[in-house]
């Protein structure tokens, strides 16, 4: 069933590149796909009992002299990510093109992104997961050049190198990780279990260092995060929606799943220094976005807070390796929940950017104003979006913000004092936001500026239940991760 | 003598003779026909190399080696000279004297494989100069074309130098060790400054075939200026030959604590420069070049840890695959495109171009080592081998390398893809080229995906001596 859900996009990505179809067709095409693909992960999903290690398991021997195989299965936090890049990718795939050309190749882009979207959550082979990882890269980097404005060329490339440089750091800790196991094995399972690197020191640290910055790059944190506001500005919409919904959460996924789970002695050592550069990022990412005046840069940079809240949850969550277990699986929980809360608050927010884009192609928020009364169903999307950003109570945001930091009140009281500070700042920013957009007079140049369209209404609607769904009755996701066994004996 | 032990290389020079006997009385019209006996040739020696699958012996009084690395380069070379072959009647067909060329070509690939082959230091001199010596005639067949002579003078006189300093540190190393047989050699120690300056000599030599720093200069220009099925074919099959012949040597002197660190400071030396050298590079089939250089550099990481990781091997002659499918597409495309070169000329393709606007991307990309692609398989390969033989910085200057090819290649693909056509519909040169170019696009990522069983049969590939 995993399977069919990475497979499915990769054939119809196929399918689109070669068989000529019409641009209503395709997009046909895509949705049906996305749609399925989500479904076979519900499947999963009903049939899935959290606590139990890896689930839905299927292994097929591929490259059996260096331990490589299809491996796929999920726990609780690879299912809830899945799921939440699953729906995202359907929002974005149904949200109209920003630029209608090509209709056919951008949805076999965005198809063959889910495809490696899903199999880097789903994967259980460290080589896969690699592998899918640079497909990610690829397929964003084609999406953002060819159907991306302004300074698109520049802001792919730009994107591409940095990431790049991301994941061969990342292979390279892999292959110094796997080397370690005798017979190699690139097997996710026995790699928690036998905890390669346990006992060794600058080896380790090394191997380490290569994945946290690898993953950095991804996440972003400061300071390598300056790809990510052009490549958002640059982007078409719903690209930028799986930017900050899907991809970024591979860092973060990668920080989880292999330095904390693969490498838990040496991940202990140095939790403290990853909390303190998250630290960092939570507060850099929020200023910064205050002194925004571009409207999807200010959103961009809330990213880099944002995750800078659930690498904090991770670092706390793998700070020691006794001790604190309340708090640091609370911690983890809630580094969780900030991923999938994130994807579809932020997702949210760059489809409602790209709904300004595509109606005055322009996100300088000095020009915009007054926006309230001709368009009250845009402005009721964007307040509730950008409530639930700011960690309103009773929103998704919420329920993992305060996790994170329950947790890390109870291991580093002091980092989490200075990053309660980044919660102050960003509900300033969201709030001057929303005032400059909706209030005050409006520009003699928008006046033919026409509300969301119903389907647009629609798609964002069915995102944004899920915001308010998590965020009064959190209970389903928060079993449904079920972080306490993820820190004892991996999988959960 | 075992005659039969050469036979792919006795259907070499068959078909060499062939060819040029058929190139006597053919029309000046017809002389593309000649691919014909020289297809025929390579197709006998590919299933004759079969005969030695399993075998692991030296033959011909220990000169020629019968073992894994000579049935790889053989079929190697084979696969990637034919493909190359298929180019040349398109591309010459005004030239009314290019009967010659497939005897020429022939006739290097026999030296390539000899390269790789050799088991004694005599016969890879006779090897390696009979692979240069006609690669000077491929380079500059354009007779009448400037920058193909010239570039067939920079070959001559790189090649003539670094054969002068092979056959010298030959000389040193024979002197000094008392034999030229790779099995008798393997027994010596060699400490005196003047054997390890053979030693350094040779590799020297050999890093001029590779397209490895220090005799790597003449690689652009070849790629810019020899006919593009010359400059694909001179690109990869000598290259093949080197690699592996340098391979062999390295691991027979296994305690040697000078030879590694040198083949590694050669390694990172390569490709930084090709890398660099490349970056802003406007002319795409220089661009080629260069990329192509680099690439020796990479290869050179599985020679510096030969028999310290038990991958190396398979490792080296999977990248090697990966490099001559890769750089034969991309050269397939020039050729397809009539040798347009000029980087502003490729804007807007993957408008009018589709098809072969992917060629050129997926083989740039497998340049890159983008996954599934088999130059992915290829650079793993390389990074798990570098890593397990101790030179884990040696894997990290590729990977920072790697990040900079990217530049370059994307210089290119954004073009191609993102950016709209300001002409109408290029010409092409034919469906044949055309088809190279897609075929071997497709192979670079079916045979990505199938790399699992070579690399379980690859650990049990011997080398000998």
């Amino acid at each position: 069933m995993l399977t069919l859900a990475i497979m499915l996009p990769f054939a119809a990505a196929v399918l689109l590149a070669f068989v000529p179809a019409s641009p209503r067709v395709s997009r046909a095409i895509a949705i049906a796909t996305a749609a399925l693909s989500l479904l076979a992960l519900v499947v999963v999903w009903i049939g899935f009992s959290p606590g139990q290690g890896f689930h839905a398991m299927l292994e097929i021997p591929w490259i059996p002299a260096l331990g490589v195989a299809w491996r796929v299965g999920v726990d609780g936090i690879s299912l809830s990510l899945a799921l939440m890049s699953g729906l995202l990718f359907v929002a974005a795939i149904a949200w109209p093109m920003d630029r209608e050309f090509n209709a056919r190749q951008y949805y076999a882009w965005f198809l063959f992104l889910e495809g490696a979207s899903l199999g880097l959550f789903l994967t259980l082979d460290l080589l896969v997961f690699y592998v899918f990882f640079d497909l990610s890269l690829v397929g964003m980097y084609f999406l953002i050049g060819r159907w991306g404005h302004g300074q698109a060329q520049r802001s792919a490339l730009k994107f591409f190198l940095y990431t790049l440089v991301g994941s061969l750091l990342i292979l390279l800790a892999i292959i110094a990780l796997v080397l370690m196991t005798d017979p190699l094995t690139f097997d996710m399972r026995e790699l928690i279990a036998t905890q390669p690197v346990a006992g060794m020191d600058l080896r380790a640290g090394l191997i380490l260092l290569g994945f946290v910055i690898g993953f950095a790059i991804k996440t972003p944190l400061f300071p390598v995060h300056t790809w990510l506001p052009p490549a958002h500005v640059d982007a078409p919409g719903p690209a930028s929606a799986i930017l900050a919904g899907v991809l970024l959460k591979m860092g973060t996924y990668g920080l989880v799943r292999i330095p904390m789970q693969m490498m838990r002695e040496t991940f202990a050592t140095w939790a403290l220094a990853l909390a303190i550069v998250a630290l960092i990022s939570i507060l850099w990412g929020s200023i910064v976005a205050f002194a925004q005046e571009n409207l999807k840069r200010r959103i961009a940079y809330t990213s880099v807070n944002h995750m800078g809240y659930a690498v904090l949850g991770i670092a706390v969550a793998g700070s020691a390796l006794t001790g604190h277990e309340a708090a640091r699986e609370l911690a983890l929980t809630g580094a969780v929940v900030e991923m999938v809360a994130h994807g579809l608050i932020t997702g949210a927010l760059f489809l409602i950017a790209g709904a300004f884009w595509a109606r005055a192609q322009d996100y300088d928020l000095a020009h915009y104003g007054g926006l309230a009364g001709s368009a009250p169903r845009l402005m009721a999307v964007t307040w509730l979006a950008s409530f639930a950003s700011l960690g309103l109570p009773g929103l998704a945001g919420f329920v993992a913000e305060v996790q994170i930091f329950i947790g890390a009140f109870a291991v580093w009281p002091w980092i989490a004092a200075i990053g309660l500070l980044g919660l102050i700042v960003t509900a300033a920013l969201f709030l001057g936001m929303l005032q400059r957009l909706f209030f005050g007079e409006r520009p003699p140049a928008l006046d033919e500026f026409t509300d969301l369209t119903w389907s647009e209404l629609g798609i964002l609607a069915a995102v944004l239940v899920l915001v308010v769904l998590i965020g009064v009755w959190p209970a389903w996701l928060l079993d449904l991760i079920g972080a306490g066994t993820a820190l004892t004996i991996g999988g959960g | 003598m075992p005659v039969s032990d050469l036979g792919p290389e006795i259907a070499l020079i068959t078909g060499a003779i062939a060819a040029l006997l058929l190139a006597m009385v053919l029309p000046q019209r017809r002389q593309g026909w000649c691919l014909a006996p020289a297809l025929a040739a390579l197709a006998v020696a590919g299933v004759r190399a079969f005969a030695h699958v399993n075998e692991a012996r030296l033959t011909f009084s220990g000169v020629w080696a019968l073992d894994g690395i000579t049935l790889w380069a053989r079929l190697l070379i084979v696969v990637a000279t034919a493909l190359c072959l298929i180019l040349a009647p398109r591309w010459f067909e005004t030239d009314r004297r290019h009967g010659e060329f497939y005897t020429m070509v022939l006739f290097s690939a026999l030296g390539a494989i000899a390269m790789a082959a050799a088991a004694d230091l005599m016969q890879l001199v006779m090897a390696v100069l009979l692979s240069s010596i006609t690669g000077y005639v491929l380079a500059a067949w354009h007779r009448d074309w400037a920058l193909s002579v010239e570039a067939g003078m920079k070959y001559f006189l790189i090649g003539a130098l670094a054969n002068a300093l092979l056959a010298i540190g030959v000389i040193f190393l024979m002197g000094m060790a008392g034999t030229s047989d790779y099995a008798a050699l393997k027994q010596v120690e060699i400490t005196s400054p003047l054997g390890l300056t053979g030693l350094a000599l040779i590799v020297t030599g050999l890093a001029f075939k590779l397209g490895a720093v220090p005799g790597h200069t003449w690689v652009p220009d070849v790629a810019e200026g020899a006919p593009a099925p010359a400059a694909a074919f001179l690109t990869i099959v000598p290259k093949i030959g080197a690699a592996l012949a340098l391979y062999r040597l390295v691991q027979l002197f296994p305690e040697q604590d000078m030879l590694r660190p040198l083949i590694a400071a050669l390694s990172l030396a390569t490709m930084t420069m090709g890398n660099l050298a490349a970056l802003w590079q406007d002319d795409v089939r220089r661009l080629i070049g260069w990329s192509s250089v680099s690439q020796s550099g990479y290869a050179l990481m599985a020679v510096a840890v030969a028999d310290l990781s038990t991958h190396a091997l398979p490792s080296l002659i999977w990248f090697l695959a990966a490099y001559a499918l890769a750089n034969l597409t991309g050269l397939a495309v020039v050729a397809h495109l009539r040798g347009r070169t000029a980087l502003g000329d490729y804007a807007g393709l993957g408008r009018t171009r589709p098809l072969i606007t992917a060629a050129l991307i997926v083989s740039f990309l497998s340049l890159i080592g983008i996954p599934p692609l088999i130059g992915f398989v290829g650079k793993l390969g390389l990074f798990i081998v570098t890593i397990d033989g101790g030179y884990t910085w040696l894997a990290l200057a590729a990977v920072l390398n790697t990040v900079a090819s990217l530049f370059y290649y994307a210089r290119v693909i954004a073009p191609m893809y993102f950016a709209n056509a300001h002409d109408g519909r290029p010409a092409t040169l034919g469906w044949e080229v055309g088809a190279v170019a897609v075929f071997c696009a497709v192979a670079l990522i079916g045979v990505g995906l199938v790399s699992g069983p070579y690399l379980t049969h690859g650990a049990g590939i011997v080398a000998l001596p």
